[in-house]
């Protein structure tokens, strides 16, 4: 990885993401247009812009369900090799450089339990102790055992986001907030280096999308890992968001802790519209 | 509360003309479309010219039945319910029942009934019976309209909770019954070749419809589990009959000895065909399995020297016993079946010997199907069929797990494939068209994806009974297809369909009403 010298986020050393010049083009479309931003660790990076300033194809572009026309994405987690997350695909970026996603309309299994649902995340541990399924099929202790650790850390998950009761029923039939909070817990359940969630509050009531923030701090603190965060609602990004990027039409307007971006002109600009008297 | 609101616009309709009115101009419709076609029909009696018969009652019976079913279910949107159910129910025994009896002889009530002899009067309306019993489908149509809108009426609107509650009732009862009926199934299986009614016509229909019920336990997995609408997958079928054939003829072995040779040589096929089709989803996948499946076919007729073309391979080793063969008289200081237990040399051996083998192998089929369920890739395929695109972020590689999939389906294909051809000895292009594939698609899809033994149920039904009902030779489709019609009518999810949580936390004595009670 040869970062540019003057690249302040390298030298700190906490740099998790790296988005260098990123441009995304559909057609005549641009949708990103040459951003870059960086994300540390332990620490929640909220992405926020107004409708179509393409904060969900940056998203896209990071976990891979596009691949950028020019720019570079490089994930750098501690004692882990760097990876270049342009170049690889789509699955392996979940399964290699472990970056987990939340979708902006939730994708669950709904047809499939809850606990299941956290199950099916752990696939790539529980499929590598299963010996490719081979020795699972076999019954052998090695296997029963990864299922045993996979299924406690599936059932923390759930005590943490208050759906062990419903463990068993099927996830589509969960209530809105139940299912966004299984949403989170599946995608941790990955072990990732970045969660990047995708209008996580979206559909909450207030006391739900407080949970959230706590839900939120709890695992930026407790793993140590960074969260990447598109955000409508201004009291969930202000509020948590140790850094925030702002996105319009395509292009990085700024960059900076909330109390900066609150007061920042372009920002207000972009919210609010022009001034007449400009 | 709807008359309020019609009251400003022209007069409310009164339920019985609207009816009526309909009902007359159902009359005339069916006279129109009936008094020629019905009423008369050409004869050709030898040595005379070319006369008609006529038939004015059939006529008559169809302008008074059709219109009626017509007035009682129009009556029934305007919530009189009743005369639907009593008219439904009364013309499905009236017509139904006598006319199926009449379709097939039954002499007691031939007499009765008098359906068999034209001449003499009797107490059908129609003197098919055939086309009796197709009223009587008509009026339980009509019954079971008037069932329904009673129904609602007592339900009301159907809130959502209701209908969800309503599912998961009809889930548990299915699973309940699965749970009793998959063991009595197995059992009776078993044990019927030694039953009385065990003679050799029975277990032969019992060895095609097991081999179906192996092929729809494998086709599960590929539609069911991992949700891939496959519709070529006879050709997984006649690539192991065919390997076995070849096997056989060319190579000397013996069935035991081809068999994980072709369920090898199918999977390959299954991964052959799977690389380049797995980025299709839904109809296009649906499409190209369909043309594989005819390539493979057309491949078979085509290539005289190796499959021998249209006229397919013969002389197929018949199945041993693990060596030892059923003959009458085994070469000089060798063992037969017979002499080996000290029987009496019997050609059913053969055939019960294969019927415990199918069963075996679909046994087999089963019990994997099972297993895999519960491991990762099972549940990495079931995740697959919800949402690929939460796959992915996942980390889950889409493309190996559908080709796993895809190749364990060809896999017990093959198996089956090769039970056929040493069954029967022989093997054509013409045993392995499209409609099997239909039929293997449609067992799984009627018994209830991912329910093992709906879809035993589905193959019982859908190819035993048109081998039962082989005297009513024309009609066996008809009620091939009538039956289809029906399990999709009442039961849209399929015979039994439920899910079982391949994990679970609170055990399997979990209360149910969690799922309205968690939900606040």
């Amino acid at each position: 990885m040869s970062a540019p010298m003057n690249a302040p986020a390298i030298a700190t050393g906490d740099t998790l993401l790296e988005v260098e010049r990123l441009t995304m083009r559909f057609g005549g479309l641009v949708a990103i247009n040459d951003v870059s931003f960086s994300a540390k660790k332990r620490q929640i990076t909220g992405v926020i812009g107004p409708n179509g300033a393409g904060k969900t194809t940056l998203f896209n572009c990071i976990t891979g369900f596009y691949k950028p026309t020019v720019g570079r994405i490089a994930l750098q987690a501690e004692g882990r090799d760097p990876f270049l997350l342009e170049r690889m695909d789509g699955f392996r970026i979940g399964q290699r450089a472990k970056v987990a996603r939340t979708f902006q309309n939730i994708r669950l299994f709904p047809g499939m339990s809850v606990l299941e649902n956290l199950m099916v995340a752990q696939h790539n541990k529980l499929m590598h102790a299963s010996g490719w399924t081979v020795l699972g099929l076999l019954g052998l202790p090695s296997f029963r055992h990864a299922e045993a650790a996979a299924k406690e850390m599936a059932v923390r998950w759930l005590e943490r986001v208050k759906l062990t009761r419903v463990a068993d029923e099927p996830a589509g039939s969960l209530p809105y907030g139940d299912q966004r909070r299984l949403e989170i817990a599946r995608a941790m359940c990955t072990e990732p280096v970045l969660l990047c969630l995708d209008e996580p509050a979206a559909g909450l009531n207030p006391k739900e999308s407080g949970e959230l923030n706590a839900l939120l701090l709890s695992i930026r603190d407790e793993f140590g890992i960074g969260l990447l965060l598109i955000e409508h609602d201004m009291s969930v990004v202000m509020g948590i968001s140790d850094h925030i990027v702002v996105l319009d039409y395509g292009s990085k307007i700024a960059d900076g802790t909330p109390a900066e971006i609150r007061n920042d002109p372009a920002v207000i600009r972009a919210y609010l519209g022009e001034e007449d008297t400009e | 509360m709807t008359d309020m609101t019609l009251s400003a616009g022209p007069k409310a309709p009164s339920p019985l003309v609207e009816a009526a009115k309909d009902a007359v101009f159902a009359a005339i419709l069916v006279f129109l479309l009936s008094w020629l076609m019905i009423g008369y029909q050409t004869q050709v009696l030898q040595g005379q010219p070319m006369s008609y018969v006529t038939r004015y009652s059939d006529v008559l019976w169809a302008v008074f039945l059709i219109p009626a079913g017509r007035f009682l279910m129009t009556l029934t949107r305007f919530d009189r319910t009743l005369p639907a159910v009593i008219g439904g129910a009364l013309g499905f025994i009236y017509l139904f029942i006598p006319g199926v009896l009449g379709v097939l002889e039954v002499p007691v009530y031939g007499e009765f009934f008098v359906t068999v002899d034209p001449l003499q009067p009797d107490i059908l309306p129609f003197e098919q019976p055939m086309v009796n019993v197709i009223f009587g489908i008509g009026a339980f149509f009509v019954l079971a309209a008037g069932l329904r809108a009673r129904r609602k009426k007592t339900v009301g609107a159907q809130t959502l909770e209701v209908r969800e509650a309503a599912e998961a009732r009809q889930a548990r009862i299915s699973k309940n019954l699965s749970s009793i009926l998959g063991p009595l199934l197995i059992a009776v299986a078993l044990i019927i070749p030694f039953t009385p009614w065990g003679d050799r016509k029975l277990v032969d229909t019992l060895i095609l419809v097991m081999t179906y019920v192996m092929l729809g336990w494998g086709l599960n997995i590929v539609v069911g589990l991992a949700g891939l609408l496959d519709l070529g997958y006879v050709a997984f079928y006649a690539v192991g009959a065919y390997t076995y054939a070849k096997l056989s003829i060319d190579l000397g072995l013996d069935f035991w000895a081809s068999l994980p040779i072709a369920g090898a040589i199918a999977a390959t096929f299954g991964v052959a065909l799977g690389f380049p089709v797995l980025r299709l989803r839904g109809d296009y996948l649906a499409i190209v399995t369909l043309g594989f499946g005819e390539i493979i076919r057309i491949i078979l007729i085509n290539w005289q020297i190796f499959t021998g073309g249209p006229n397919g391979l013969g002389n197929i080793a018949k199945i041993d016993f693990f060596g030892i063969p059923f003959e009458r008289n085994p070469k000089e200081g060798e063992l037969a079946f017979h002499t080996l237990f000290g029987l009496d040399f019997s050609p059913v051996h053969r055939i019960y010997f294969l019927y415990y083998v199918i069963i075996a192998l679909a046994l087999v089929t089963n019990f994997v199907t099972i297993r895999l369920r519960r491991m990762p890739i099972g549940r990495a395929w079931e995740a697959l069929r919800e949402d690929e695109t939460a796959c992915r972020a996942l980390g889950i590689n889409p493309t190996n797990t559908k080709l796993t999939a895809f190749a364990l389906g060809a896999m017990f294909a093959g198996f089956a494939g090769s039970f056929f051809a040493t069954r029967q000895g022989f093997v054509s292009p013409e045993s392995f068209t499209f409609i099997e594939s239909a039929v293997i698609l449609a067992i799984v899809v009627l018994g209830g994806m991912g329910s093992q033994v709906g879809v035993a149920l589905a193959a019982i039904l859908l190819i035993g009974l048109p081998e039962v009902l082989r005297e009513l030779s024309l009609y066996r489709m008809l009620v091939f297809g009538g039956v289809m019609v029906l399990i999709m009518l009442l039961r849209p999810k399929g015979l039994l369909s439920f899910r079982v949580p391949t994990i679970q936390l609170h055990g399997k004595k979990a209360l149910p009403p969690t799922t309205a009670g968690a939900v606040k």
